[in-house]
């Protein structure tokens, strides 16, 4: 459009005028690879919400006169060692593998944003002491400890409809350290910068200083960090539920399922029980990081091709 | 000028000393957490004991000797007491010391891991300059779908996915184990046939790693062909692979390089499940052992001995890039 009155100008520059997230969005819908990535997420997402209630089996239902039986077409995916439909089971362990995953980087977003802008805001002692536990959990080989809690949490005889959020927990309380760095790493440079001294002078809390000034300027690593996380949480959810340490049964998660393949009869004679459980993982953890990467440049012009 | 190197020497002294000093109170927070974690688990070994002809004096009388009847916090101290002495205690289930234990199995989990870790560097490097030459190109999109592929796929499952059509299916590749059980295999026999037992574990960790370290070598380049220097190399009319091998990859390598000193540690812990999958006999299988069946004496070793490693890789990581790269400072 070619500016000829004011008002045409004025017109322009609204239009041009976008906050910094409408062009990342802007930027992140014209990468394909990324939007690939966010339609796998969302028929992964589909799947498990809406699957179970449209499959006519339930998660539970067992049919002892239909047992292992290869896919057909009342079982498109063929049924397990209790005539169990394992395509409805697949759903359900969508549901928990995806949820696990989920919930998991939520917590360790909010450890790791609240401890990273804490250690970046007051540095001194209160930042060695924080970053010194960083220290401590990044040097720690990250599956040994994962395994060794989950086997002591195992014998606290938590039921098995609890299990997968001890699991949640324990992922999220494990992994927020290296979100904490890149907080603080941030903060720090922040925290110099003239509206942080602006906000010294109006005199406002510590509090709203690091939550409402300096975390919100973070948000851009902090949500393509988390998505890359995702993939991470979901992928150390089915190895520890693959291990037996992770949800386990009656519960289906995506890892827990594959477990019936430790069995070389099942891996040679059952693909159907163990195969697609497996293929869901990949896809969804493909997706995320489609997605993420996407993102990360997306919200980072700076790496911009 | 000599003077200046024989600084940097002493200064890298230094360095490498305050390092390894440093270490010492992030190792003393790694077992104090190994060890309360575990004391988080209810009762001991006793107490799930079915052993009938064990009486509850006996048991008692086990207690004491092993100090299970004292406060955690004195039980830490014991441990830690023989842990500098070289004693991590026995194995419940092997009835062997821990660091026999240890001794027997890590030395399979090393073969395991420096042979894939050598292959990664082999494979990954090469693709990650040429991918970073011809970016955009298709031999890019191929191997940037490869490492897509090798970071989103759980290694159990690869792992069971080679097993069932390299093993079962075409009968090219022994389904576990090290070696043909039963033969006895000498000299280059049996270097063979541990070999051809350890092709599916190490494609399986291969394929992990090179994923990551080819994503590094590409994005590393990347940076390094677009600086000044690589302008000039080129202007005076040096040939292409000069610059791209010589001067170029050199430079990029700065980077890789602490990746590899993470990547070492990494490779033992990360192995835990392929070795698992292909009965593998080192610490992985033997980790999973240990916790099934509560054997924490070896859990506390094993993992300490892991956390260990990752502390030795980071200071070597750190090591090496300060003596190649000539600009960090030694503070």
């Amino acid at each position: 459009m070619e500016a000829k009155s004011i008002e045409d100008v004025r017109e322009l520059a609204t239009e041009d005028i976008m906050s910094p997230w409408k062009l990342a969005w802007r930027r992140l819908k014209k990468n394909k690879l990324a939007m690939l990535g966010l339609y796998i997420l969302a028929i992964m997402v589909l799947l498990s919400v809406v699957g179970p209630l449209v499959s006519p089996y339930t998660m539970e239902q067992m049919d002892l006169s239909n047992i292992q039986s290869p896919p057909s077409l009342a079982h498109p995916m063929g049924t397990d060692e209790v005539g169990r439909d394992v395509m409805t089971r697949l759903f359900y362990a969508g549901r928990i593998s995806l949820s696990v995953g989920l919930f998991a980087v939520v917590i360790s977003v909010v450890i790791g944003s609240v401890l990273g802008g804490i250690a970046g805001y007051y540095g001194g002692f209160i930042d060695s002491l924080i970053m010194r536990i960083v220290d401590i959990f990044m040097s720690f080989p990250f599956l040994p400890l994962l395994i060794t809690i989950a086997a002591v949490m195992s014998d606290w005889k938590v039921p098995p409809q609890y299990r997968m959020f001890v699991v949640m927990i324990l992922i999220g309380i494990l992994s927020w350290p290296g979100l904490a760095r890149i907080v603080r790493g941030q903060i720090l440079s922040l925290r110099e910068q003239e509206f942080m001294q602006a906000a010294e002078a109006l005199g406002i809390r510590d509090r709203r200083k690091i939550f409402r000034h300096l975390l919100p300027n973070t948000y851009a690593s902090i949500i393509v960090s988390a998505t890359l996380d995702l993939g991470s949480a979901i992928l150390t959810e089915s190895s520890l539920s693959f291990l037996g340490l992770g949800v386990t049964p009656p519960t289906p998660s995506w890892g827990q399922m594959v477990q019936v393949a430790r069995d070389l009869y099942t891996l040679q004679m059952q693909p159907w029980l163990w195969i697609p459980p497996g293929i869901c993982i990949f896809l969804t953890v493909m997706a995320i990081n489609l997605f993420g990467d996407g993102l990360r440049d997306a919200l980072d012009p700076r790496l911009k091709r | 000028m000599p003077g200046t190197i024989t600084k940097r020497g002493e200064m890298m002294r230094q360095y490498i000393t305050r390092r390894l000093i440093q270490m010492i109170p992030i190792l003393i927070g790694i077992s104090i957490l190994l060890f309360f974690i575990l004391q988080l688990a209810p009762g001991d070994i006793f107490s799930t004991m079915m052993n009938p002809h064990m009486t509850a004096e006996m048991k008692e009388e086990l207690r004491h000797q092993l100090h299970l009847d004292q406060p955690a916090y004195i039980q830490y101290f014991y441990w830690v007491q023989g842990v500098l002495k070289g004693d991590f205690g026995d194995s419940f289930y092997f009835k062997q010391p821990v660091t026999r234990v240890i001794n027997t199995y890590i030395w399979n989990s090393f073969l395991l891991s420096l042979v894939s870790f050598i292959l990664s560097v082999i494979i990954s490097i090469p693709i990650g300059v040429i991918s970073a030459t011809r970016q955009y190109s298709r031999f890019d999109y191929f191997f940037t779908v490869v490492a897509l592929i090798g970071i989103s796929i759980p290694s159990f499952y690869f792992g069971l996915l080679l097993i069932k059509w390299f093993s079962v299916d075409l009968k090219l590749f022994p389904v576990s184990g090290m070696m043909t059980p039963g033969v006895n295999f000498v000299g280059m026999e049996k270097a063979a046939d541990i070999l051809y037992h350890m092709a599916l574990p190490c494609i399986v960790l291969t394929l992990s790693s090179v994923a990551g370290l080819m994503r590094y070598t590409r994005s590393s380049m990347l940076e390094v062909i677009r600086q000044d220097y690589i302008k000039t190399a080129r202007a005076k009319g040096l040939r292409e692979r000069v610059v791209i091998y010589k001067h170029a990859l050199r430079n990029a390598m700065i980077p890789v390089i602490t990746i590899f000193g993470m990547w070492l540690p990494g490779l033992f812990s990360g192995a835990i499940i392929t070795e698992s999958i292909f009965n593998w006999p080192g610490i992985g299988p033997i980790e999973l052992l240990a916790v099934n069946n509560r054997d924490y004496p070896l859990l506390m070793g094993i993992n300490l001995i892991l956390a260990l490693l990752t502390l030795l890789g980071n200071l070597i990581a750190d090591i090496t890039y300060a003596l190649v790269d000539p600009r960090i400072r030694l503070k």
